[in-house]
């Protein structure tokens, strides 16, 4: 089934009935070339590029739960490449022009909105450490833009400009970053692997990882035994507990994060906007609400909420910025699970078990790179090397203190990022 | 969530920094080799369940508190000062 305009106007005139399920609901085979634990946006990313990049189409995804239920539709759905530090700064790059294409490529309406981001700075410092920032994106080949503060009060009027304890000073833009309906981007590179041949299975729990003389065999599910020549573990929010399946223990920390949305107004914020001083950022839905968020509740969790001094926090932020959004009720705030490494940067690496190889870390960054990650995995899993974009994310850099990216330069702790 | 300092009662999360697992509690010998050293600084169980941080009474009294907690349901089990926790063997 493909989508056209012509398709849309067909199934509107006659009733909407001639629509199919996007995927097959498949049930598991005894045996594959490589099964995905985890059928999130990553790991579903990951099958799609291994049939489509790969030719590899003897592939199972296990999902505990229902396919794109974890953090790819628990996220604030910003799509960016504005990292500073080598190793993310390609990765993110090669993330986002794959964003570019991905409707084309999956004949599938992400909504991928490229309405711009500013990040906005407060003082002379930020400026240059803005600047700086600007300077490294456009290095590397995509878009940063310093904008004033007169550009700024043309393009974003609602905010609060002259207050006396964070005054505007101006922005950085990057005019390619935006958002995209997070679900569909799950059902898109659902539905390209399943049309390729890929299974995707859900409550299918994995409870065991199968490991004979160092080499992976399968692994046990609550659906059975499932024999497999590569196993990719893919389950960031819950990278720990199946780590431990196969003996590891990763340098990794699960935190909460907390997102909040409003009830739908008229269109008023055109953009993805970032406060430099306080953690609060936020865009508008298509569908009207305002989608806000802010840092860490900075303890170990995995509730999926949070606490109340965070909520007011974020709010504080946002009052401060935009005392206009005062008005709108918050109609629903969530939390999602971050894997949170000790640099604040992912893992996409072979694991020290052959055939084994893990996708994690993503801290609270994987959203925008759902793309990214699942072109590097497919390649790493299909060739056993690195993808140059993502050859940077290496499970042993904290031991070896080699190549570790603090992009907030906050230090190599867990409890920092 | 409400974290209860052994000197001072129960207080508001927000007096408390928070600094990690407990892992502290059993800092490797300094010739344990890298590997221990590895695992101590970077590793980490990270439990969905039942675990142990330690958090610093910072506006508070200055104390280090080993705080049991479930972290599927934030539900603090027990609270107790570091220094004990570690007379008592960890």
């Amino acid at each position: 089934m493909r989508f056209s305009g012509l398709r849309v106007l067909k199934e509107g005139l006659t009733g909407n009935k001639g629509w199919q399920a996007h995927w097959r609901d498949a049930t598991p085979k005894d045996a594959y070339d490589v099964v995905i634990i985890g059928g999130g946006g990553h790991g579903l990313s990951t099958a799609y590029y291994l049939a489509k990049e790969h030719g590899i189409t003897n592939v199972a995804v296990l999902e505990k739960g229902y396919l794109g239920g974890g953090n790819v539709g628990r996220n604030t759905t910003i799509v960016r490449a504005n990292y500073f530090l080598p190793g993310n700064s390609e990765f993110y790059s090669h993330s986002l022009k794959l964003w570019e294409g991905l409707e084309e490529d999956l004949n599938y309406n992400v909504m991928h909105s490229q309405r711009g981001q500013i990040g906005l700075f407060h003082s002379d410092a930020q400026r240059d450490a803005a600047i700086r920032r600007g300077n490294a994106i456009r290095n590397q080949g995509d878009d940063a833009e310093l904008l004033s503060v007169a550009d700024l009060k043309r393009m974003l009027p609602y905010l609060d400009y002259d207050q006396a304890r964070f005054p505007i000073y101006g922005g950085l833009l990057q005019r390619r970053a935006g958002t995209a309906r997070h679900d569909a981007v799950a059902w898109g590179y659902a539905r390209g692997a399943s049309e390729r041949g890929v299974d995707l299975i859900q409550n299918c729990e994995v409870t065991g990882i199968d490991i004979e003389g160092g080499v992976v065999k399968g692994v046990e599910t609550t659906r059975g035994a499932i024999k497999a020549k590569k196993v990719a573990i893919i389950v960031a929010g819950r990278s720990s507990q199946v780590a431990q399946m196969a003996g590891m223990r990763l340098p990794i920390e699960s935190h909460v994060l907390q997102a909040f949305v409003t009830e739908g107004l008229k269109p008023c914020i055109d953009h993805v906007v970032s406060f430099g001083m306080g953690h609060f950022y936020i865009s508008q839905s298509d569908k009207g609400g305002l989608v806000f968020g802010g840092d860490l509740d900075f303890y170990a969790s995995y509730a999926a909420r949070g606490n109340l001094p965070m909520v007011e926090h974020v709010m504080e932020a946002g009052m401060t910025l935009m005392p206009a959004i005062g008005k709108a009720k918050v109609l629903r705030s969530w939390g999602g699970i971050m894997d949170m490494t000790p640099d604040g940067s992912p893992i996409i690496d072979k694991t020290g078990v052959e055939g084994l190889y893990l996708d994690a870390g993503w801290c609270y960054g994987g959203f925008k790179a759902v793309p990214g990650s699942g072109f590097s995995m497919a390649h790493l899993v299909a060739t056993d090397r690195h993808h140059d974009p993502a050859a940077r994310f290496r499970l042993d850099r904290f031991r070896t203190g080699r190549g570790l990216m603090d992009e907030e330069g906050t230090g190599m702790q867990h409890n920092l990022h | 969530m409400r974290i209860t300092c052994p000197y001072c009662g129960e207080r508001d999360r927000r007096e408390f920094y928070y600094q990690g697992d407990a892992v502290a509690l059993d800092r490797p010998d300094p010739e344990a080799g890298e590997a221990a050293w590895d695992d101590y600084i970077h590793n980490r169980d990270n439990p969905a369940g039942v675990t142990r941080d330690l958090w610093y009474h910072e506006t508070g009294c200055g104390a280090w508190v080993v705080v049991t907690r479930n972290t599927v349901t934030h539900e603090i089990l027990s609270c107790e000062l570091a220094r004990g926790a570690k007379e008592a063997g960890a």
